[in-house]
């Protein structure tokens, strides 16, 4: 191990592998089944429960957990699925603290909420595992549906496409499927590969072609699916990133959050990976939160996020930033970067703190230094590619209650598409609400 | 999915789920959100005669007992038959039945012992379009004082004859509910067959008394300062309703006799428990009153995937499973030799088994300085007292010593024969064995 945590500049190598590999392990481990009748016990099977209100696939969170507690997962893993085909995933990912535990009525009654992401993962863990594909697809209605984008949305809607009898083409413009999933999420919260995993077990109902390397706008258009096709449906995400409008953004070693968590997912040997001894993170979501923590498990000394609002504002979860201080970041609100200091790389960053008034944020005129090798650009990511002939909202497609462009036979859904949170089970919601309107419209 | 369609003494349903006779069968509002969630059939809640309905207190029906985390285990109710109309009833069960063909409808019936009286309801009944009757000879509560439900079951001779009535006015399937009060249940199931009953259902609830007011000094559920006994049902009858459907089942005289289980069904696992020792289909209420219908969903997926994983197609085929091996102590195997094992990577050092087995048994765990508990075979006679009280599923399992071994315990050698009490050279009446 040549580096340490204290060697200076952007190197790779601070730390030994199994610490790395320590520090990379499930953020929650999975549930033994003894834990997950215990927790499965603590559930009072509401009546019209609020958890499952607040899921945004309507998963029927008590069923599931009295199958679990009745000793058939297998069927609890069904509940899951014929909601929510990436139930996997989700039951990883979902800030459930935002979602269904925050309004289970025991986090309301004792600040307890039962476990359900811990719960999904163990149903869904216990049917993947044994390589059973739960479902089987119906006859053919002879349409071809594409699809553009292989992340959840995508996916989610090519499955239940392909399960009502459809055949599904995926456009990816990356080499490897999956979206955010493979690319996004955080590596202590999808380990083992369980995205490609899970991306195989979908494929598996059979019907669905993947192509990779393949751009919208590039190598397809709009035009060209609508005519080989009989719908299309768009789930490409939002592939560019928001500019920092800070002096010196050009400067070496100052990064988009996002590639760096790509680069980092796809590392085959995380000692190979160069990280900052000091880092400043800039932004206040979830990417913020994944390039910190990750950042500092890679062996950064100092991390820290700088958010320009105050704690309330921030769009990670209490919960999300409570794991970030507990990893050793730092996180500063009110504070907005001025300019990024250095010639050519960057050493460090102009803060000004700010405050708002008449609703508006502004520089309060103090600012101060902080010293970083090393900054990640975390202030969100933008709509690219959309074809042009569909109407754009607030920077995204516009779409009405079933997904619906204003392009007649164009669906899209997921984090490109106007409406709902930018979340992995929000997409799955939408491309899988999508593929039923779709699948209507095709059959009528 | 395994296919869970089901025939009962002829009469069919989607799955063997029927709710039992109670308040969740009581009208026609809940029976039509009952089979909107799935459930087979229904036996509507017990009919009177003509008349005045009757009254029901105004003050608390039930008691009840909690296991830890609140969770209900067993429930007591001073409820009386329906306090509705038999009129209302009748119109209610024809229009539901007509909406719902596939589902089995019974009524419940409870009239005074009299031949008139059943030789009266009985067509009305017939012309609702149900699919057959229930015999209430079990609420042992409020009606008994008046002569009828457990009154009559608890006395096979009233059994047999208006079962006779019955059988005789009226051409529907007749179902004998018995009451589980009463010392041997197999009398009243004979008299049931005697009198030409088509089949039993059991058990109806327990005669109980939950809990007791310490201020008042009265019973609980307490109205004005006094309380009487009521039926106990739910979680913790489940046993006691078991045996009794296994007394049945396992009796020659009355082997073939189609049962209906029900006593503390709460799960697909309770209900495919209830088949296995003879019950032909379960019928369910405290699982519903206390979570709702929808549980019947879990009850399907379960149950079907369990016959899934054991190539079962048809639920008529788990039926009386477990029968042949139920049996008399007597002819349990004494040879057969197990010894508690722990496994030391689930035991989380509790101390529970060591308390158990060192204060009330065998002395047969032993406790390290450093909290090991380990079984010591010299001592464990397998009782599975242990295994009762440990905190953590599968932690302690009982493992049968191979034939051939020497049990240290006993310093004799595992026979490979059966050999029982009825040969035991220790027993004044054993056959000598050949
Ligand atoms: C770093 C990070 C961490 C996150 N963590 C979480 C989390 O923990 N929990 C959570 O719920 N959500 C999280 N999210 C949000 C979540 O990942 C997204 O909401 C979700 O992936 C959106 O799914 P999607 O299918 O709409 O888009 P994506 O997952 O982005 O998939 C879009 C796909 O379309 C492809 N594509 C893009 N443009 C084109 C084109 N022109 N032609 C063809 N293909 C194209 C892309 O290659 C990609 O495969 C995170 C997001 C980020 C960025
Ligand atoms: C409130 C209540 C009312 C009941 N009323 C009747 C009834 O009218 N007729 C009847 O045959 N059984 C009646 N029962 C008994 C049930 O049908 C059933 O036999 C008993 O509750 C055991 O089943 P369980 O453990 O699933 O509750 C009643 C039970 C309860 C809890
Ligand atoms: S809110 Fe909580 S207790 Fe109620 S059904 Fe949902 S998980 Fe169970
Ligand atoms: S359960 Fe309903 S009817 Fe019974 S006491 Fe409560 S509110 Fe009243
Ligand atoms: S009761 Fe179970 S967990 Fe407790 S010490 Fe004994 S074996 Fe271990």
């Amino acid at each position: 191990m040549p580096n340490s945590i204290a060697t200076n500049g952007v190197v790779a190598e601070r730390l030994d592998k199994q610490t790395l590999a320590d520090n990379f392990t499930d953020l929650h481990p999975p549930l033994d089944d003894h834990e997950a009748l215990v927790a499965a016990d603590r559930c009072y099977f509401c009546h019209d429960a609020p958890c499952m209100t607040a899921c945004p696939t309507d998963i029927d969170i008590p069923l599931f957990i009295r199958q679990i507690a009745t000793g058939t997962p297998d069927a609890s893993a069904k509940t899951i699925f014929s909601q929510n085909i990436l139930g996997g995933m989700c039951a990883r990912v979902c800030p459930t603290e935002t979602l269904c535990e925050e309004v289970c009525v025991r986090e309301t009654a004792e600040g307890k909420p039962v476990e359900i992401g811990r719960l999904q993962r163990y149903a869904t863990d216990t049917l993947m595992g044994k390589g059973i594909h739960p479902f089987v697809r119906a006859k053919s209605t002879g349409k071809k549906v594409a699809v553009v984008g292989a992340g959840p949305a995508g996916l989610s809607c090519a499955h239940r496409l392909a399960m009502l009898g459809n055949n599904v083409v995926i456009y990816d413009a990356r080499a490897k499927a999956g979206g955010l999933n493979e690319f996004g999420i955080a590596s202590y919260k999808s380990v083992d590969g369980f995205a490609q995993n899970e991306l195989n077990w979908l494929l598996s109902i059979g019907g669905i072609e993947l192509k990779t390397g393949q751009s919208l706008g590039v190598d397809i258009t709009l035009d060209g699916l609508s005519n080989d096709y009989h719908a299309v449906f768009l789930g490409m995400g939002l592939a560019g990133v928001n500019a920092l409008r800070a002096d010196g953004e050009d400067k070496d070693n100052v990064l988009d959050a996002v590639s760096f968590i790509a680069d980092l997912r796809q590392a085959s040997d995380l000692s190979k990976l160069s990280i900052g001894r000091r880092v400043v993170v800039i932004g206040g979501g979830m990417t913020a939160v994944d390039a910190a923590v990750q950042a500092k498990l890679l062996g950064a000394e100092e991390v820290t996020i700088a958010y320009r609002r105050g704690k309330d504002r921030m769009s990670a979860s209490v919960y999300e930033q409570d794991l970030a201080t507990s990893k050793g970041v730092r996180i500063l609100y009110n504070v907005q970067p001025e300019r990024i200091l250095g010639n050519g790389a960057a050493v460090g960053v102009e803060f000004a703190y700010t405050q708002t008034k008449d609703g508006k944020l502004v520089s309060t005129g103090e600012t101060f230094e902080l010293r970083a090798d090393q900054v990640f650009k975390a202030i969100g990511q933008t709509l690219t590619g959309a074809p042009d002939a569909l109407t754009i909202e607030h920077g995204k497609i516009a779409v009405d209650e079933f997904g619906r462009t204003s392009q007649s036979g164009v669906w899209a859904g997921g984090d490109c598409a106007n409406g709902g949170e930018d979340l992995t089970v929000t997409a799955v919601a939408e491309g899988r609400d999508a593929a039923m309107d779709i699948h209507a419209s095709l059959t009528a | 999915m395994a296919n869970l369609a089901s025939e009962f003494i002829g009469i069919k349903s989607p799955n063997p789920f029927w709710l039992a006779s109670a308040p969740p069968t009581d009208k026609e509002y809940n029976v039509r959100r009952a089979f909107e969630a799935g459930w087979g059939g229904v036996v509507w809640k017990t009919l009177g005669e003509e008349g005045p309905p009757v009254v029901n207190v105004n003050g608390p029906r039930y008691g009840a007992i909690w296991g830890a985390d609140r969770r209900l285990l067993g429930l007591n109710n001073i409820e009386l038959i329906t306090d509705r109309p038999l009129e209302v009833n009748l119109r209610e069960i024809k229009a539901v039945k007509k909406d719902y063909p596939d589902r089995a409808i019974i009524v419940s019936l409870m009239v005074p012992c009299e031949e008139e009286a059943w030789k009266k309801i009985l067509p009305l009944v017939e012309e609702t379009g149900a699919d057959g009757v229930e015999l209430n000879f079990g609420c042992p509560h409020g009606m008994s004082e008046r002569g009828m439900g457990a009154a009559v079951g608890q006395v096979p001779e009233y059994i047999e004859m208006v079962t006779r009535w019955v059988k005789q006015y009226s051409k529907l399937p007749c179902i004998v509910k018995l009451t589980p009060n009463i010392t041997d249940v197999r009398k009243p199931a004979e008299a049931a067959m005697r009198g030409g009953a088509d089949a039993v259902s059991l058990i109806n609830t327990i005669n109980s008394i939950t809990s007791v007011d310490l201020d008042l000094f009265a019973p609980e559920p307490t109205i004005d300062g006094k309380g009487a006994h009521g039926g106990y049902c739910g979680p913790a009858v489940k046993p006691i309703a078991l045996n009794m459907v296994a007394e049945i089942a396992r009796n020659p005289e009355t082997a073939n006799l189609p049962i209906s289980g029900i006593g503390g069904v709460t799960t697909w696992k309770d209900a495919a428990e209830f088949m296995a020792l003879g019950a032909g289909n379960v019928q369910v209420c405290t699982a519903a009153m206390t979570y709702g219908f929808k549980i019947v969903q879990e009850m399907i997926s379960g149950l079907s995937d369990w016959m899934d994983q054991k190539g079962v197609t048809s639920v008529s085929e788990i039926v009386g499973r477990a029968v042949p091996n139920t049996t008399d102590w007597k002819d349990l195997n004494l040879n057969y030799i197990a010894k508690a094992k722990i496994d030391q990577d689930l035991c989380i050092s509790c101390g529970r088994c060591f308390a158990a087995c060192e204060d009330t048994s065998h002395q047969a765990i032993n406790m390290s300085d450093d909290r090991v508990f380990s079984v010591n075979d010299d001592e464990c006679v397998a009782c599975n007292l242990c295994v009762n009280v440990c905190p953590i599923q599968d932690c302690i399992t009982m493992e049968q010593m191979p034939a051939g071994a020497i049990d240290p315990r006993t310093g004799e050698k595992v026979s490979d024969k059966h050999g029982d009490w009825t040969t035991h050279p220790n027993n004044p009446m054993a056959t000598a064995a050949e």
